[in-house]
């Protein structure tokens, strides 16, 4: 569709196309602070390549929406303020208390949930773009599929065996899904572009994204004898439209240091 | 015309066998399937590539290496490479001979079917044998699994399998 986009679809598309890469920059980021703290050396491993695969994906969103005109994806990813973003609050908390630089007390229970909650919204996007009226993002989203069906069976055999180990395991493991499920409410929001973004037919509606997701977790759920009580969510705050919380600030202070200092710094 | 066309494509898959994964030297992009495309006009040649894993920091280095290799050749004045994602790269693009030399890199090659579950199995890729296990889904770069064979008590790697199915 994209030589007969209208100016509406044009900017819907963009929309769309810099949540998906904002949700996967950030998440990488995050993910990547867990460098040299993860439970075990097979584990700093795992998951330092599952940000590396989260951080390509990103760059393939920018890619497709330097594409449509928007400035290069280097720019995209470091020059752009807290209120321009358009990810999930979810992934822009931070880890836990301290930093990496310092004495970090991250939790390792709010990772593993908050890397399965966003792992299933997350696939469940990418089988809607596989038929998305914009072609690039069909091929795009199962080369994702791919890779993601390997991020899903890390997290899901994590979040499994965590929650039946024993029952300080399971006690962190519900505060954690507390304290993630209390953000999730914009995860499977498209935020005031809705309407046409859904209407250019790229991705299913968030009602039927957020339906698709219940099916997914409910199968994992059966398994750590959880009902979807504990899972529940509402929106209160939406990443979608630029409202973040004072992480975001933090993480982007960090993560565009270089860039700010010398914006053509070769790394 | 059209002939000479394909002499020209031929010659530069031929030399193209010379780039080879900068982390894996004893297979080359032409074996693990990377090449979509080559189209030669004139002096100028343009490849379009398959991305293995989207976040596969070894990318940009094996564009260098491919215009560095062609403007080797005399009748190669520009060279462009363009990484496209359509079709998705799958494990089951890599030759024969590609997955001849993971093997004597110590890397198993990535097997071929998928169980029911979504599991797979692959062999030792030093004594053959399946008694094996996997010890780390993920593994020193995007591409690979760690596993530990139980009869010649070696760990290796595994080349992970990606399919569309």
């Amino acid at each position: 569709m994209s030589e007969h986009m209208t100016t509406n679809q044009r900017a819907a598309l963009i929309e769309l196309l810099l949540q998906l890469g904002d949700d996967d920059f950030i998440y990488a980021f995050r993910g990547a602070e867990w460098l040299g703290l993860a439970p075990h050396i097979e584990e700093d491993v795992a998951s330092a390549s599952i940000s590396q695969n989260s951080m390509g994906h990103a760059v393939m969103f920018y890619e497709l929406a330097e594409e449509l005109g928007l400035p290069e994806a280097n720019e995209l990813a470091h020059a752009r303020p807290a209120a321009e973003r358009r990810n999930s609050i979810l992934l822009e908390r931070v880890n836990g208390e301290g930093s990496y630089m310092g004495t970090p007390t991250y939790d390792w229970a709010y990772a593993v949930v908050r890397n399965l909650m966003y792992t299933i919204a997350k696939k469940v996007k990418m089988e809607s773009l596989r038929t998305s009226s914009y072609e690039p993002l069909n091929d795009v989203a199962i080369k994702v599929l791919m890779e993601l069906h390997y991020h899903l069976m890390h997290w899901k055999a994590w979040f499994i065996e965590l929650f039946n180990a024993t029952d300080e395991a399971r006690l962190k493991m519900e505060s954690a899904v507390g304290a993630v499920m209390a953000d999730f409410g914009d995860m499977l929001e498209y935020g005031e572009k809705e309407e046409e973004i859904v209407a250019a037919k790229l991705i299913h509606s968030s009602k039927t994204v957020k339906e698709r997701f219940l099916m997914e977790l409910e199968a994992i759920l059966s398994k750590v004898n959880q009902d979807m009580s504990l899972f529940t969510y509402s929106l209160k705050q939406n990443g979608r439209n630029g409202e973040h919380t004072a992480d975001l600030n933090q993480a982007l202070a960090t993560l565009a240091e270089v860039y700010q200092v010398d914006p053509a710094a070769n790394w | 015309m059209v002939k000479q066309f394909s002499e020209a494509t031929e010659r530069m898959i031929e030399k193209l066998k010379e780039v080879k994964d900068p982390e894996i030297d004893t297979v080359s992009i032409v074996d693990l399937g990377m090449i979509q495309s080559i189209r030669v006009v004139e002096k100028s040649v343009s490849i379009e590539l398959l991305p293995t894993f989207l976040g596969c920091p070894a990318l940009p280095i094996i564009k260098k290496n491919i215009e560095q290799t062609l403007l080797h050749l005399d009748d190669v004045r520009s060279v462009e490479v363009l990484f496209v994602h359509s079709p998705p790269w799958t494990s089951d693009r890599i030759s024969k001979a590609g997955r001849e030399g993971l093997k004597k890199f110590g890397i198993a090659p990535p097997p071929r079917y998928f169980q029911d579950d979504g599991s797979w199995q692959v062999d030792c890729p030093f004594c053959q044998s399946t008694y094996v296990t996997l010890e780390n889904l993920f593994g020193p770069t995007a591409c690979r699994s760690i596993l530990y064979c139980k009869s010649c008590k070696n760990p290796f790697e595994a080349m992970k399998p990606v399919s569309t199915i």
